[in-house]
C-alpha cells in the first residue's frame, strides 16, 4: 500500500518537488485567488479533488487510450471533473464561487494537471497516481495558503474575514498595505517563499 | 588625521581573515575607503584614469541636489506657516521648521537603506557599495512630507531589497530605487499619498510651529486640483485659495513633494550635473522636448473631460515632479539607456508618457514616476535595438564595398 515509491509520490511534491516552488507551475491561479484565505483554501481543495480523480481515471484508461489522442482524452476527463466541482461550489458556496469566478473553470488549463497526467498517470497504476494527485494538490494548496495568509493579513488586516490586527494599532497610525491586495505582491510573495525554500534546500539551487 | 590612520591600521588585523571580527571585514573596508583614499591602484602598465570614481559621482549628484533640498526645507516651513495663518513668521523660522520636519525622513531613509546594504554586504562578503548615497537623499525629496516615518521605512526597505539587492546590488538594478520607494507608498497607502493632508506638513515638528489650520486650508497640489477640475476654465490655487500662476510654480512656493516644487533649484542642480558631465544631457534635454511636444499636442484639443489638457505646455513642465524627474531620475546612468541614440529615444518617451498619463489617466494626477519606471523597463530593449541596427548598417556598408 505505502511502498517507498508510493511514499515518494505523495511526499515529494510537498516540498522537494513542489509544483509551484520548484516546477513553477500554476502561478497564474496563485496570483489570482490568494488575496484572501477563504478563496485560496477552496481553490486548493478543488485542485486536489480534480487532480486526484483525473489522475486515477487517466491511470485506468492509460492502456486503452491511443497515444495520438491522449491529450484530448485527458482534457475531456479534467473538464468533466472541473464542471462537477464548479456546480458543487455554485450549489453550496455561492459567494466564494463568485470570488473565484473563472479560475475554477481555468483549472482545466492549469499546467500542474496536464503535467501530472502526462508525466505520472500515463505510466503508473491507479493507487500511486491517486497519491501523486493528492500530493501535488497539497503542495499547491500549501503555497496558496502561505501566500494568502500574508496577503490577507498585511493587505486587509484580517484572516478568514476576521479582524486580527487590533484596533489600537489603527488608532496609532497603522494602515493596511493596499499593495498586498494587488497581483504584483502575490508574485513577490511567491518569490520570497521560493527564496526561503531554496536557501533551506541547497540541492535545489541552480548556479 | 594621523591618529585616525594609526587607529585604523591598529584595528585592521582583527578584520582580516582569521581575525576576531573577520565577518565585519566589509564594514571596515567601507569605513576605511570612506575616510581615506584607497591606495589599491595599479602601479605598472598603461592605465588611464581620471579622478572620477563611483564615490565622487555620487557626491556630485548629492551636491546637485542641495539647492532643491534647501529650498524644499524652506518651502515646507513656508506652506506650514501659511496654513496655520502666520505668513509673516520670517524665513529663518520657516527654514528651521522645514529642516526639523525633513530631517527625520532623511535619517530614516539613510538608516534603513544603509542598514540593509551593510547586512547584505556582510552576507555576500562583498565590499559595501556607496550606491545608496544618492537614493537616500532622493527618497525624502520625493515622498510627501506628511507620510508617517514607518511607511517611509517599510517602503525604503522594500525598494532596497526587491529593486536592488535581489538584482545584485549597486549598478545592477533595473528600476530606479528611489522611484520604487515612492511607487510602493503610492500603491500601498494611496489615502496618504494624495488629497489635502499629504503634501503640506499639518502638525508641528518637534513642538515647533504649533497651531491649527485656517478654515480655508486646501492642501491639494496644483496637479491634484487640476485632476478634479470641473468646467471649461482652469483655476489653480495655493493652500489659502488664492490663484497661482506658472511663475509661482517656477519659483516653487507651492505645495508638493519637498524637492520637486522649485524649477529654479532643480535647474541649478541640472547645471552642475551637466557641467561636470555626470548626467547625460541627451536624456535630460530629450525628456523636456518630449514633454513639451506632448503637452503642446494635447493642448491643441483641450477638453473639460481631461482638465490637464487645458494647461499650456510651459506650465505643464513647471508643475509637479516633471523637472525633478527629468534631471535627477531619468538620467540615472544605471537604469537609463546607454547608447547615444538610445538616450534620445528613452528621454523623449519618458516626457511623452509622463504627460500622457498626467492628462488622460485621471487616477494618476502625476505621471512622471510611472513614466520613468516604465521606460526603465524598456531601456535595455532600446539599447539592444540601437546596437543591432548599428551592426546591421555596418555589415551592409562592408558588403557594398567589396
Amino acid at each position: 500500500m505505502l511502498s517507498k515509491k508510493n511514499k515518494e509520490a505523495f511526499f515529494n511534491p510537498l516540498s522537494k518537488d513542489n509544483p509551484v516552488l520548484v516546477q513553477i507551475l500554476g502561478i497564474c491561479s496563485a496570483l489570482a485567488v490568494t488575496a484572501s484565505l477563504e478563496p485560496a483554501i477552496v481553490m486548493g481543495i478543488s485542485v486536489i479533488a480534480v487532480l486526484a480523480f483525473s489522475n486515477v481515471i487517466i491511470s485506468f484508461l492509460r492502456k486503452t487510450v491511443p497515444t495520438n489522442i491522449r491529450i484530448i482524452v485527458q482534457l475531456v476527463v479534467v473538464a468533466a471533473l472541473v464542471i462537477i466541482v464548479q456546480q458543487i461550489l455554485i450549489a453550496y458556496n455561492y459567494d466564494v464561487s463568485k470570488k473565484l469566478s473563472v479560475f475554477i473553470g481555468l483549472i482545466i488549463t492549469n499546467c500542474i494537471l496536464m503535467g501530472r497526467l502526462e508525466a505520472f498517470a500515463m505510466h503508473n497504476s491507479p493507487w500511486p497516481s491517486f497519491l501523486d494527485g493528492i500530493g501535488n494538490g497539497l503542495g499547491y494548496t500549501i503555497v496558496l495558503l502561505i501566500v494568502a495568509f500574508f496577503r490577507e493579513l498585511l493587505g486587509s488586516g484580517t484572516l478568514f474575514g476576521y479582524h486580527v490586527i487590533p484596533q489600537w494599532c489603527y488608532e496609532h497610525g497603522y494602515m493596511d498595505n493596499g499593495l498586498m491586495i494587488l497581483p504584483p505582491m502575490a508574485l513577490i510573495t511567491v518569490g520570497c517563499i521560493i527564496w526561503v525554500h531554496r536557501s533551506r534546500n541547497k540541492e535545489l539551487q541552480e548556479n | 588625521m594621523k591618529a585616525l590612520r594609526k587607529f585604523m591600521d591598529k584595528i585592521q588585523p582583527s578584520f582580516r581573515p582569521g581575525g576576531k571580527l573577520a565577518k565585519l571585514e566589509s564594514v571596515y573596508d567601507g569605513m576605511e575607503t570612506f575616510l581615506f583614499t584607497p591606495n589599491a591602484t595599479s602601479r605598472s602598465g598603461a592605465h588611464i584614469h581620471d579622478g572620477n570614481d563611483l564615490k565622487r559621482t555620487m557626491i556630485t549628484v548629492v551636491v546637485a541636489l542641495i539647492p532643491a533640498l534647501l529650498f524644499g526645507m524652506y518651502n515646507i516651513g513656508y506652506q506650514h506657516y501659511l496654513a496655520i495663518g502666520q505668513p509673516d513668521a520670517g524665513w529663518f523660522t520657516m527654514f528651521l521648521f522645514g529642516l526639523l520636519a525633513l530631517l527625520p525622513v532623511i535619517v530614516v531613509s539613510y538608516a534603513v537603506g544603509l542598514g540593509i546594504e551593510f547586512i547584505g554586504a556582510q552576507i555576500h562578503h562583498k565590499e559595501i557599495q556607496e550606491g545608496f548615497l544618492v537614493t537616500g537623499i532622493l527618497i525624502p525629496l520625493i515622498v510627501p512630507i506628511n507620510t508617517p516615518l514607518w511607511m517611509t521605512a517599510i517602503a525604503t526597505a522594500f525598494a532596497v531589497i526587491f529593486a536592488k539587492e535581489v538584482f545584485g546590488g549597486t549598478g545592477m538594478n533595473i528600476f530606479n530605487v528611489a522611484l520604487i520607494t515612492r511607487a510602493f507608498l503610492f500603491f500601498a497607502y494611496p489615502s496618504r499619498m494624495s488629497g489635502d493632508e499629504a503634501f503640506v506638513k499639518v502638525d508641528s515638528a518637534f513642538g515647533m510651529g504649533d497651531g491649527s489650520m485656517i478654515d480655508t486650508f486646501t492642501g491639494a497640489t496644483p496637479l491634484g486640483q487640476i485632476a478634479t477640475n470641473v468646467g471649461d476654465s482652469l483655476q489653480m490655487t495655493n493652500i489659502l485659495g488664492e490663484p497661482i500662476s506658472c511663475l509661482d510654480a517656477f519659483i516653487g512656493l507651492i505645495p508638493g513633494s519637498p524637492g520637486e516644487t522649485s524649477m529654479i533649484a532643480i535647474l541649478l542642480g541640472a547645471a552642475l550635473l551637466l557641467i561636470t558631465g555626470i548626467a547625460s544631457w541627451r536624456i535630460m534635454c530629450s525628456v523636456f522636448v518630449g514633454g513639451l511636444a506632448m503637452s503642446a499636442l494635447v493642448h491643441v484639443l483641450p477638453s473639460a473631460t481631461y482638465p490637464a489638457s487645458m494647461l499650456d505646455p510651459w506650465t505643464q513642465l513647471c508643475l509637479g515632479g516633471f523637472a525633478f524627474g527629468a534631471v535627477f531620475m531619468a538620467t540615472d546612468p544605471v537604469t537609463g539607456a546607454r547608447t547615444n541614440v538610445g538616450q534620445y529615444i528613452y528621454g523623449f518617451l519618458i516626457g511623452v508618457f509622463a504627460i500622457l498619463i498626467r492628462v488622460y489617466n485621471s487616477g494618476y494626477p502625476e505621471g512622471m514616476m510611472l513614466a520613468i519606471l516604465l521606460m526603465n523597463a524598456f531601456a535595455p530593449l532600446i539599447d539592444h535595438c540601437v546596437v543591432s541596427s548599428n551592426i546591421k548598417r555596418r555589415a551592409r556598408r562592408a558588403a557594398t564595398k567589396e
